[in-house]
């Protein structure tokens, strides 16, 4: 068993804000990635292993980090804002999800901007220059990179602090230049960095190849089949198909994601709506994000827009999955459009629960109910959703869709205490590129605030299970609430509901038809 | 003139030039610096004049900081009001005062009581709570005091121990017609101007950057309409242009 302790519950619904532990989490971080997957991702790889344990530093590495230091806060405004203009109000101080389940200092979201700060001050301000004590501007140094690299990936980059702090400050924005610089001088993370050039290499995060994607399909049409005697289709590479579903890896095959993606089939072939998989495109959550590399995120991105010309079609729909959804609606026009070969009726791109709730709203699928009765569900909004994007056309809607198609599908719902929900939201304690063995501590005492939460609710209102509308977070939840003594299978997709709850009346799926043949015809 | 008047005559201007020339190489330095993505904090505004709304919420009644804190919100609201009675009401050492001026003059003076509880209640707690007291660094405290000087100062002449304040005046609008007067050698007076004088110089240096820095923070001043409307930063035009995928391919040409 771990050599930590798992935080105890106290019922109460939130954590009490602690008194500072310094140091508590102190450490070495996840595990660097290898000089082959920093080569892969485009960054230096001039490093090796070191004579005692772990790598060296890339040669020059200090020049070379103030060198991207720079060069970041000349491309990115927010980075160079934020970097001056925080007062140290302590605004933001009780806020993140990881101080409080850790208690170190460094986890507050100003002492985390700080580490980088300081630096930046010494280096980059006349007050930094001169006066380096009284403002707190250290030398940059090799403990300083080692504190850089520890708590840069202690952050999910869930911007919770960001919704508090009266100027915005988006301690996001500084992780990721963090993480940007540290894969400068050879400390990228293992687990981020390895998953990328997976992606790639074989379009996903898991690295399923295409034939074992098709067969996975093919398996999962069965297990429709079976289950409601009509065989619903889950299409890969099909030319000519309306949408393009892009959804995470994850939805292959892991509990509960897949019970969403045999959802979102259901729901397609109610609606008689002709969809696709890409094999090339295979992977929806853009680790790219994570690592503040917007050179990455758009070659990640590029695959989608390629997928799409391929196959033709018209619509991009995406799956659950918060970070892929942050990416698609804040970034990818951006990264990868302008889409102008898309259908303009529909945004580009939309989020599965738009075209679900859409379709609930006029009327075509038909629901029971009653088939999610053995269920009180209560929703955990996901943090790059709630925060870092919208679903329909008014402020707020990503908040909306999912409880509205929750309550359309299940009889019972209630919603958690008010300050964990909607923009305030706590992140599941896995975003951000920490969903890894390597960081089970802080996996374990960051996800304490929606455990306080859920069991508040648990006990309260007799709720029995929470829905997630996020890969990470329904991989990071299953994984760490036996530890607060919840169960499992107590996590589930929203489309799972739905698809619980959808009485199937079409018989067969709406197939695509390449458009050479609908020429013949 | 006394040597206290050109002197001081001579901090002013500097201590202007530095303000605004500062001020102004920043905010042109805010504006240049692209924010190559749309960021801001959800649920947001879909239109320019929601963003306006967004900003001028945050401005004027600090709407992030209430949910936040409710006693950092209370002292840094009282403090950051009644500053702004303070400075208009000191308006008059460079205008000539008409109805509205006159009319605030009471207001701005007893506003400076609030001031004064504004900042002792942040000084407080930046010391008495453990999370705010390990953010803090020397500067810090020392701006807290500089206020506080100031304020203080200013007190002091308004209630204690007037000050000659129509040769204040005079030598205030010499200043900007560059007709110079002398100025009255009270020790108060010049103690609270050489405040406010460190002050100016500190401002374009320091965190009080977060005047004009908010008004060009992404996660709040942005439109959330990604979807509709494409937003590309030049350095990232470049990429596509040139159909690269890294920078530094481009930089190599």
């Amino acid at each position: 068993m771990a050599d930590y302790e798992i935080p105890k519950l106290t019922g109460l619904g939130y954590v009490e804000v602690p008194a500072l532990e310094p140091d508590s989490m102190a450490g070495k971080g996840p595990y660097v990635a290898k000089p082959e997957f920093q080569k892969a991702l485009h960054f230096p790889a001039d490093f090796d292993k070191g004579v005692s344990e772990g790598y060296e530093l890339v040669p020059d590495w200090k020049n070379r980090a103030l060198e991207k230091l720079d060069d970041l806060r000349h491309r990115y405004r927010s980075l160079q804002l934020y970097l001056d203009i925080c007062v140290k109000c302590g605004a933001c101080t009780d806020k993140c999800h990881y101080f409080l389940g850790t208690k170190d200092p460094k986890n507050m979201p100003v002492a985390r901007q700080d580490l980088l700060r300081k630096v930046y001050r010494r280096y980059f301000t006349f007050a930094g220059k001169y006066f380096p004590k009284l403002v707190g501007a250290v030398d940059l140094t090799e403990a300083v990179v080692e504190e850089w690299y520890n708590y840069y990936h202690q952050c999910s980059q869930c911007r919770r602090c960001s919704v508090f702090c009266p100027y915005g400050i988006d301690t996001a924005e500084v992780s990721m230049a963090g993480r940007e610089i540290l894969d400068h001088i050879g400390r990228g993370s293992k687990y981020n960095n390895e998953i990328i050039s997976k992606v790639f290499k074989i379009g996903n995060n898991l690295g399923l190849p295409g034939l074992a994607l098709a067969d996975t399909l093919e398996g999962l049409e069965e297990d429709i089949e079976e289950d409601t005697g009509i065989k619903v289709r889950l299409p890969l590479d099909e030319v000519g198909a309306e949408v393009l579903l892009v959804t995470p890896s994850a939805d292959f095959f892991a509990e509960p994601h897949v019970d969403g993606l045999i959802g979102y089939a259901k729901v397609f072939h109610e609606a008689g709506i002709s969809w696709t998989l890409s094999s090339y495109a295979s992977e929806g959550a853009n680790f790219g994000l994570f690592i503040g590399s917007y050179e990455n995120m758009r070659r990640i991105a590029l695959r989608i827009r390629e997928a799409a010309i391929q196959l033709k079609v018209k619509r991009i729909v995406f799956g659950e999955c918060g970070h892929a959804w942050r990416v698609a609606y804040s970034f990818l026009n951006t990264l990868a459009g302008p889409f102008d070969f898309l259908d303009p009726k529909y945004p580009v791109p939309q989020h599965i629960l738009e075209v679900t709730w859409g379709l609930i709203q006029d009327g075509k699928l038909v629901l029971d109910k009653t088939a999610n009765d053995d269920k009180v569900l209560t929703f955990h909004d996901s943090c790059n959703v709630a925060r870092g994007s919208r679903m329909g056309d008014k402020p707020g809607g990503q908040f909306e869709y999912p409880r509205n198609v929750i309550k359309a599908v299940c009889n019972h719902f209630v919603d958690m205490p008010a300050d964990t929900i909607h923009d305030a939201t706590f992140c599941c304690g896995g975003g951000g590129g920490l969903l890894t063995d390597d960081l089970m501590e802080l996996r374990i005492k960051g996800a304490q605030p929606r455990m306080e939460a859920l069991k508040y609710v648990t006990d309260t209102q007799g709720v029995t299970h929470m829905a997630a509308i996020c890969a990470i977070c329904k991989s990071q939840f299953t994984k760490v609430i036996p530890y607060y003594g919840f169960k499992m299978d107590q996590i589930v997709s929203v489309h799972q509901l739905v698809s619980n709850a959808l009485v199937l009346q079409r018989q067969v799926s709406v197939q695509a038809r390449p458009e050479d043949e609908n020429e013949d015809r | 003139m006394t040597f206290v008047s050109v002197f001081y005559g001579w901090l002013f201007y500097f201590a202007t030039f530095i303000l605004i020339g500062g001020v102004a190489r920043k905010v042109y330095q805010y504006w240049k610096i692209p924010a190559p993505l749309k960021i801001p904090t959800t649920p947001a505004p879909l239109t320019k004049r929601g963003v306006v709304g967004r900003l001028l919420r945050e401005v004027l009644l600090f709407e992030s900081l209430f949910r936040a804190n409710k006693t950092i919100w209370l002292f840094a609201f009282l403090f950051h009001m009644a500053l702004w009675l303070v400075l208009l009401r000191h308006s008059r050492y460079v205008v000539e005062t008409g109805i509205f001026l006159n009319f605030i003059q009471p207001f701005g003076k007893y506003a400076s009581f609030v001031m004064v509880f504004g900042l002792a209640g942040l000084w407080v707690r930046r010391i008495v709570v453990d999370r705010v007291r390990y953010i803090s660094s020397p500067s810090d405290h020392l701006m807290l005091a500089l206020l506080l000087g100031i304020a203080l100062s200013g007190m002091l002449m308004t209630f204690v121990v007037p000050t000659d304040i129509v040769q204040v005046k005079a030598f205030f609008r010499g200043l900007l017609f560059f007709n110079w007067h002398n100025l009255p050698a009270a020790p108060i007076l010049l103690v609270h101007l050489f405040l406010v004088a460190i002050l100016m110089l500190v401002f374009p240096v320091s965190k009080l950057l977060h005047a004009p820095g908010i008004f060009f923070s992404p996660t709040r001043n942005q439109v959330d309409n990604p979807r509709e409307k494409r937003h590309i930063a030049p350095w990232a035009l470049e990429l596509e242009k040139q159909n690269k995928l890294y920078l530094d391919e481009v930089r190599r040409g």
